[in-house]
């Protein structure tokens, strides 16, 4: 068992604490300190070691911590997944990476039948703390096997917690709280987010791990959205703002489960809505998420709930048609416009 | 070879036969439901290979798995009693015949998808290696699970970091109605772990000893740090796939050879001639096994229903909508 020390990794490592991270090295402290914190976690998936990770996310830790903490797997997605199920029922805290969702389609039975139903079915003997991290969404141009969003698939499995960080601090704490958890959780992180840019405090408290965040208060309509159509919807919010429409922002954080709480708490004060979601329309995350909240907050509102998705289509490679076939701010802007209707005072 | 394990090896094989009619009787009268896969005519692998085993041996199991829980030291009694979906079970009644689970007995549950045993086994085997553990994982699985791919991703896994798990196969020729020669190119189970340079032998399966002396060396091979080992164990079982199957696709030829091998009958028949046991010890352990199943039955009856639907989905209980009205 080699424990590899290298005093490389304190050059690779990002340099902390620090008042901006991006996302990528937000995630790379979180599992650093993880790491450090307890022998038990570890990190596996395809070139997360030597290489340092696709989206550079561990980068350093395979120097810092050897490979027996950091290994790099073949690709067998199902298999290195049911081996961190296996790892966690007997005192392992694993963090797999699938370095997209698009491949986790083929670790589904690990992370469904396995993951998700051991602590039920063994009766509350045996649990799974298991992290399974993920990059989603549509990034540039990588067609459709490459821009897949599959928090519906994931949503409707009891047993399973989803997270989905759109800054890098809630990176930070929400992989940090995912690793200390004792049941199994899936981090949905974000292919066009590892590079953004954010303020980072390393001492601020974390909120609950599952709690939705107000990133832009408003009186007029709630915008509910989580990764980056977060950013969609607060550059609508800018512009809208422009003609006295104030939308509220919420980022919703966690998708199962889902803070209803919070967003009754805002429609209560605008009694207006949309949900603004990357992936498709049909059967989608907002399906669930409008659904919740017309069972909840039905007389509040003065309208139908609406939902802004990208289009019922795989993912096309060409740029241009790729744009049109997800939400963008103009987009929301519309919606929120044929909703409120001409502000004529 | 010792007397006292003989008739350890006769009991235990004894029960388990008995365990499993009286499982068929049970849900023949409706009081077991679900998938019910039994054992008969498989006693010797079980029996022989976790025999062999260390009590801090971790075992994973697929869905054919009342005769290794028992094995493994879970009572009769909480076996029966998880069959009858009751919270006495050994999985408090949420688990069923599929999905035995004993933590206290190191028993990391049957799993009814096919080949979910070989990724689980290795990630049990990778914590071991990263704790350098003296314990090691016996991974279970029919000849059919073979043609997954967790079978080759896991055992490539394994062989790269030389993990300690034993892979132990119960060939029994059929993966429900499909007879080996007509699923697989290769037959020989125990060369497929070739491709990942995983060392394997055949025993047969019908013979407890055989598989007892196999699964030890095989072990001493897996503990001393050498790598995972598998072990193709050929049997036969005497009934069909699951209380469902009729088992009708097999010539009475066939069963009838087969069952003129039928591992207690070997066992048996053996021991007397050697000496090794009497008529009377028979009587004496076909009528404890025998009591001690009657026992169970009666014991699972009688015992309470789990009534929480909510127990153990999570650490904590979750409320989705985090208490929303
Ligand atoms: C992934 C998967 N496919 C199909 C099934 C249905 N099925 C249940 S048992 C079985 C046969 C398995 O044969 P084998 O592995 O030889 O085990 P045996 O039942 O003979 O012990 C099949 C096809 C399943 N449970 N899981
Ligand atoms: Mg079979």
């Amino acid at each position: 068992m080699t424990r590899t020390r290298n005093a490389d990794a304190e050059m690779i490592a990002p340099a902390r604490p620090r008042h901006e991270l991006m996302v990528w090295e937000a995630l790379n402290l979180a599992l650093d300190h993880a790491l450090a914190a307890d022998d038990a976690v570890f990190v596996l998936g395809e070139d997360v070691g030597l290489y340092g990770g696709s989206y550079r996310v561990t980068q350093g830790l395979y120097a810092k911590y050897g490979e027996w903490r950091v290994r790099d797997t073949p690709i067998s997605e199902n298999s290195f997944t049911g081996l961190g199920v296996g790892a966690a029922m007997v005192g392992g805290r694993p963090v797999v990476e699938i370095t997209t969702v698009n491949f986790a389609l083929l670790a589904l039975d690990a992370i469904i039948n396995l993951a998700a139903k051991i602590r039920y079915m063994s009766g509350g003997q045996f649990h799974v703390p298991l992290v399974v991290r993920m990059a989603g969404g549509v990034a540039k141009q990588l067609a459709a096997q490459h821009s897949q969003r599959l928090e519906h698939t994931v949503m409707n499995v009891p047993g399973l917690r989803i997270v989905a960080p759109a800054t890098p601090q809630d990176a930070y704490w929400q992989l940090t709280q995912a690793v200390r958890e004792d049941d199994p959780v899936i981090v949905l992180e974000h292919e066009l987010l590892y590079f953004k840019k954010g303020p980072f405090d390393i001492h601020a408290s974390a909120p609950p791990m599952h709690s939705a965040a107000v990133r832009r208060p408003g009186a007029h309509v709630t915008l509910i959205a989580w990764q980056r159509m977060v950013d969609v919807c607060l550059q609508a919010a800018d512009e809208l703002a422009t003609d006295d429409i104030h939308a509220e922002v919420i980022d919703l954080r966690s998708l199962r489960p889902i803070d209803l709480p919070l967003l009754v708490a805002s429609i209560k004060k605008t009694h207006r809505a949309i949900v603004v979601e990357e992936d498709c329309k049909f059967a989608g995350a907002g399906a669930e998420i409008v659904a919740a909240l017309q069972e909840t907050v039905f007389f509040e509102l003065d309208g139908p709930i609406l939902r802004v998705a990208a289009a019922d289509t795989p993912t096309p490679y060409n740029g241009a048609l790729e744009a049109t076939s997800i939400p963008d701010a103009a987009a929301v802007v519309h919606a929120v416009r044929r909703m409120v209707g001409p502000r004529e005072e | 070879m010792q007397r006292d394990l003989i008739k350890q090896f006769f009991y235990d094989m004894l029960l388990a036969r008995r365990f499993e009619e009286a499982a068929a009787e049970q849900y023949t009268q409706g009081k077991i439901a679900g998938f019910l896969h039994l054992y008969p005519g498989e006693e010797a692998v079980a029996v022989g290979s976790l025999r062999a085993a260390e009590p801090g041996d971790y075992v994973v199991t697929p869905y054919r798995e009342h005769v290794h829980a028992l094995m493994r030291g879970i009572t009769p009694n909480a076996v029966m009693a998880e069959l009858f979906g009751r919270a006495t079970g050994c999985s408090g009644g949420y688990g069923g015949s599929m999905h035995l689970f004993s933590a206290e007995h190191r028993f990391l549950g049957g799993y009814a998808i096919v080949g979910e045993t070989f990724p689980l086994a290795i990630g049990v085997g990778y914590r071991l290696a990263m704790k350098q553990s003296p314990d090691v994982v016996l991974c279970f699985f029919g000849e059919g699970a073979v043609n997954q791919g967790t079978f080759h991703e896991s055992l490539n896994m394994a062989a790269l970091w030389k993990l300690p798990v034993l892979f132990i196969c119960e060939n029994n020729r059929y993966q429900i109605g499909t007879e080996i020669h007509r699923n697989s190119a290769v037959t020989e189970v125990y060369k497929r772990g070739c491709a990942s340079g995983v060392p394997g032998k055949h025993v047969d399966g019908m013979d407890v000893l055989a598989v007892h002396q196999a699964t030890q060396d095989a072990l001493q091979h897996v503990r001393s740090g050498s790598g995972p080992f598998l072990l193709e164990c050929e049997t036969y079982r005497f009934r069909g796939h699951s209380m469902a199957d009729s088992g009708a696709y097999r010539s009475a030829l066939e069963m009838a050879e087969l069952k003129a091998r039928d591992p207690l009958l070997n066992l048996r028949n053996r021991a007397l001639q050697e000496d090794w046991i009497s008529e009377d010890d028979i009587e004496a352990l076909f009528k404890k096994a025998h009591a001690v199943v009657d026992e169970a039955v009666r014991f699972a009856e009688q015992s309470p229903p789990p009534t929480d639907l909510y127990k153990d989905i999570y650490a904590q209980p979750l409320d989705v909508y985090r208490g929303a009205p």
